[in-house]
């Protein structure tokens, strides 16, 4: 088999290498040595739930750990694996026929893996708390000898495969009310466009699978990316503004979410390994089409940037490894590492990068913006135009004189729908807003009313108590 | 039903606009689009009173744009700006020769004064010459390298403080795409910065005014102001690889306009890593010019050029660097993989 441009490689010590490769994150992380603040990454007998997503090519992250961790394989996992799989055919718009059938083939699957697993429909993000968003900001912090303590204990309990059987039993395949299927199909169906409902979905999905992790005691989600796929999502978050957040979309870790860490430990693998080592070893798969199966290249961002490094790679076949690398060199942009809570979009989960100096590309749309609309204010001399302090927020204001400060009072903006959304903006980072504006104003009442009640909790953390009443919420 | 300005709301539209989608009547364009250039170099404090800035001009429409926006907003907000056109002859017949006719239209209709420097005075060797020798693969490599050298040593001769640049939004966007494709950390950093920090010998200050202005808005306005600009390629055909992030950026821009921006607020926001290698920044031991190796890439280049081994400055050469610095006569071997391809 010839996979790089090192040699061939024969089909067991090909097995080897991707086997040996997938312990290379794991001692990366298993000591202190890769840290990302001054916590171990993953503790023996740490429980880990390694989310399914729909792509085929990445189920063999599933084979690998059961590799890993039985007792066979010469090096050992040290942490118990769960799967969760998220079943979006809601979203996408599947019957429910089909739903229930590729579901139950799942089922077979992960039966057969022994872990411990979920499948829950997308549906249930729906009945989410607000607290899914309001992160627990206080990581825990534990100091580099827990590890060894942790290791002892994971030894002593013979290696957590009693954990294993405990809980198999609690699995079932959860029914979905119709209801709450149209009111998701509805809040997807007001994304106007594909580049938007793509961005919504993937949230959801985000806020769904960190609340899974956290009921059930997962505190590290293992996601399947591989370096592929990274470099697309690299280049998808450029395209979509959120480079600020570039190192934590596309990191090998990601702490977003505070108490429950995400990891990708495939990175390593490009998409074609991934595909060439489950044929191979005849890993099953099951194809589930997502939003933008049998879609046009250009018929969203996500699905343009796809196509656009796919084909690039197969003139240059650098191109994916120079992106991923590339990526690999930038960290997280944000002003102070512990973002406080407040600081957060409450869409993606990432530090807001809405602050922004005079001289950007922000303050140049929103002063495009002011400029191109009716009443405007045409500014002349030098130094009159103000920097505003809250990009969205004080925007509104500014035509007729100032009100209080940066807060919205009643009475100058034109209506509260109005109102609510430059409020909803004022808490969202940039590309979350460009999402946002691609909705169907009056719209997503789902959504904003999701967000909006956790933003009154944030907004009672804050003790701004004033501004809810106003909001009437 | 007509659609109607969303400024003043009286007139008819004549455009929508690509970065906020507002349509605006052709006045309240105007006006919008020259407040936010003013905009731009006021809040990123571009200039000083008092001092001499170059406009680079190349005849095109961004730097047509540039030198009649920059003029009327020194005249209207009072820069108390000294400004001169500053451009770059390369030698190409048939492109060149006819775009720097249109710069010394401009230099009459603005009234300002100009200084051409040209490849041939400066290295001894003019594009087409270039082009003769290495072919039409890489050719935009020397042209790219010594304008940028060229540009400098008209802004020395001239004295002039700074230089703006007409790069556009558009421009910077795809230049943070080529830098994530080539994995060139050290320039997508730089890169979307709005001017140059550069202190050194021989290195005027450079920054880019339309650097939030879109293409297409550009050429609306050079259109509607019925600018004197000349609009065809370079003969020479354009980087290939550059092409790919080029028609990717366009493709974005159709799918959600505002991606350009988005882009470049990525750019803005983008910080690299700690202890992530970066090339230091020193000085050519040649000519003096900044340079990261022994040469800088121009005197690398024109060394090529001069031992008839194009390829010296293509690709990374650096361990012949010393060689060159000392005169040496490369082996046969280096010899042959520098010279040029024969098709």
């Amino acid at each position: 088999m010839l996979m790089r441009e090192s040699g061939c490689l024969g089909q067991e010590c090909w097995s080897r290498e991707v086997l040996a490769g997938w312990y290379v994150p794991r001692t990366e992380l298993g000591y202190p040595r890769c840290r990302t603040s001054s916590y171990t990454l993953y503790l023996p007998s740490s429980l880990i739930t390694i989310c399914m997503l729909f792509n085929l090519v990445l189920q063999s992250i599933l084979f690998l750990p059961p590799q890993g961790v039985s007792q066979k394989a010469h090096k050992k996992l040290r942490f118990v694996p769960g799967i969760v799989y998220i079943d979006e055919g809601g979203a996408v718009g599947q019957c429910k026929e089909i739903r229930q059938k590729t579901t139950s083939e799942l089922c077979e699957m992960f039966r057969s893996t022994g872990f411990p697993f979920y499948i829950l429909p997308l549906e249930q993000v729906l009945d989410l708390p607000g607290s899914v968003v309001v992160a627990p900001s206080s990581l825990s912090d534990q100091p580099t000898s827990a590890y060894k303590a942790a290791v002892d204990l994971f030894l002593q309990s013979g290696g957590g495969t009693d954990v294993i059987t405990q809980e198999q039993e609690g699995v079932s395949l959860p029914d979905v009310q119709d209801s709450q299927t149209q009111l998701l199909q509805q809040l997807m169906d007001s994304a106007k466009t594909l580049t938007a409902k793509q961005d919504l979905l993937s949230t959801l999905r985000q806020h769904l699978l960190v609340h899974t992790a956290r009921t059930k005691g997962y505190s590290k989600l293992m996601l399947g990316d591989s370096c592929t796929r990274l470099a697309v999502k690299l280049l998808t978050s450029i395209s979509l503004g959120r480079g600020a957040q570039l190192a934590e979309d596309t990191g090998f870790s990601d702490c977003r979410y505070g108490d429950v860490v995400a990891v990708r430990p495939m990175r390593e693998y490009s998409a074609k390994e991934i595909a060439y080592y489950n044929r191979m070893f005849k890993v099953p798969s099951v194809v589930i089409p997502s939003l933008d199966t049998k879609t046009p290249d250009k018929a969203s961002i996500q699905r343009l940037t796809e196509s656009f490094v796919t084909k690039l790679q197969a003139d240059f076949p650098s191109t994916v490894s120079t992106i991923y690398r590339t990526g690999e060199k930038l960290q997280t942009a944000c002003r102070s590492s512990s973002a406080e809570d407040t600081d957060r979009c409450l869409l993606c989960m990432c530090s807001l990068d809405t602050v922004v100096e005079e001289a950007s590309a922000l303050q140049a749309t929103l002063i495009s913006e002011q400029l191109s609309q009716t009443k405007a204010p045409l500014i002349t001399g030098q130094n009159s135009v103000e920097p505003e302090p809250s990009a969205a927020v004080g925007r509104c204001c500014s035509a007729e004189g100032p009100c209080e400060g940066t807060q919205v009072a009643a009475g100058c903006c034109s209506s509260p729908k109005e109102h609510e959304a430059a409020e909803l903006r004022s808490l969202l980072c940039y590309s979350c807003q460009r999402t946002v504006r691609d909705m169907v104003s009056g719209r997503a009442a789902a959504v904003t009313r999701m967000k909006l009640r956790s933003q009154r909790e944030k907004i009672i953390k804050n003790s701004s108590t004033t501004l809810i009443s106003k909001l009437g919420f | 039903m007509p659609v109607l300005c969303s400024s003043c709301s009286e007139k008819r539209a004549v455009l929508k606009r690509p970065k906020t989608g507002h349509s605006l009547c052709k006045e309240c364009f105007f006006g919008a689009f020259e407040e936010e250039v003013h905009q731009t170099i006021v809040a990123a404090k571009l200039f000083k009173p008092g001092e001499t800035v170059g406009v680079a001009a190349s005849g095109g429409k961004d730097s047509t744009v540039l030198a009649h926006v920059m003029k009327l907003l020194n005249e209207r907000h009072g820069y108390g700006l000294r400004l001169m056109l500053i451009s770059v002859d390369e030698g190409i017949t048939g492109y060149r020769d006819d775009s720097l006719e249109t710069v010394k239209r401009n230099q009459q209709q603005y009234e300002l004064p100009l200084k051409i420097v040209s490849y041939e005075e400066l290295y001894g060797w003019t594009m087409d010459a270039i082009v003769r020798q290495v072919g039409l693969k890489n050719n935009c490599t020397f042209c790219g390298v010594f304008r940028r050298q060229a540009l400098d040593r008209g802004a020395i001769m001239l004295k002039v403080d700074k230089i703006c640049t007409g790069h556009n939004a558009d421009d910077v966007a795809e230049t943070v795409l080529m830098n994530v494709l080539r994995g060139d950390i050290a320039r997508l950093r730089r890169c979307t910065a709005i001017s140059t920090a550069s202190e050194g010998d021989g290195v005027v200050p450079r920054c880019k005014p339309l650097k939030y202005a879109y293409e297409k808005e550009i050429v609306l306005y050079a259109y509607f102001k019925k600018l004197d600009y000349f609009s065809t390629e370079c003969i020479y055909s354009p980087n290939a690889y550059r092409g790919h992030a080029r028609t990717f950026l366009k493709d974005l821009e159709s799918i959600r306009p505002s991606s350009i921006m988005d882009v470049i607020h990525s750019g803005e926001n983008l910080s690299v890593r700690e202890g992530v290698k970066m090339p230091v920044q020193g000085t050519c031991s040649r000519c003096g010019y900044i340079s990261s190796q022994a040469l800088c890439k121009s005197c690398v280049l024109l060394e090529g050029l001069n031992r008839g081994l194009p390829k010296l400055g293509i690709g990374k050469h650096h361990r012949l660097h010393e060689k060159i610095l000392s005169q040496q006569p490369l082996t046969e071997s280096e010899q042959r993989k520098l010279k040029s391809v024969d098709f």
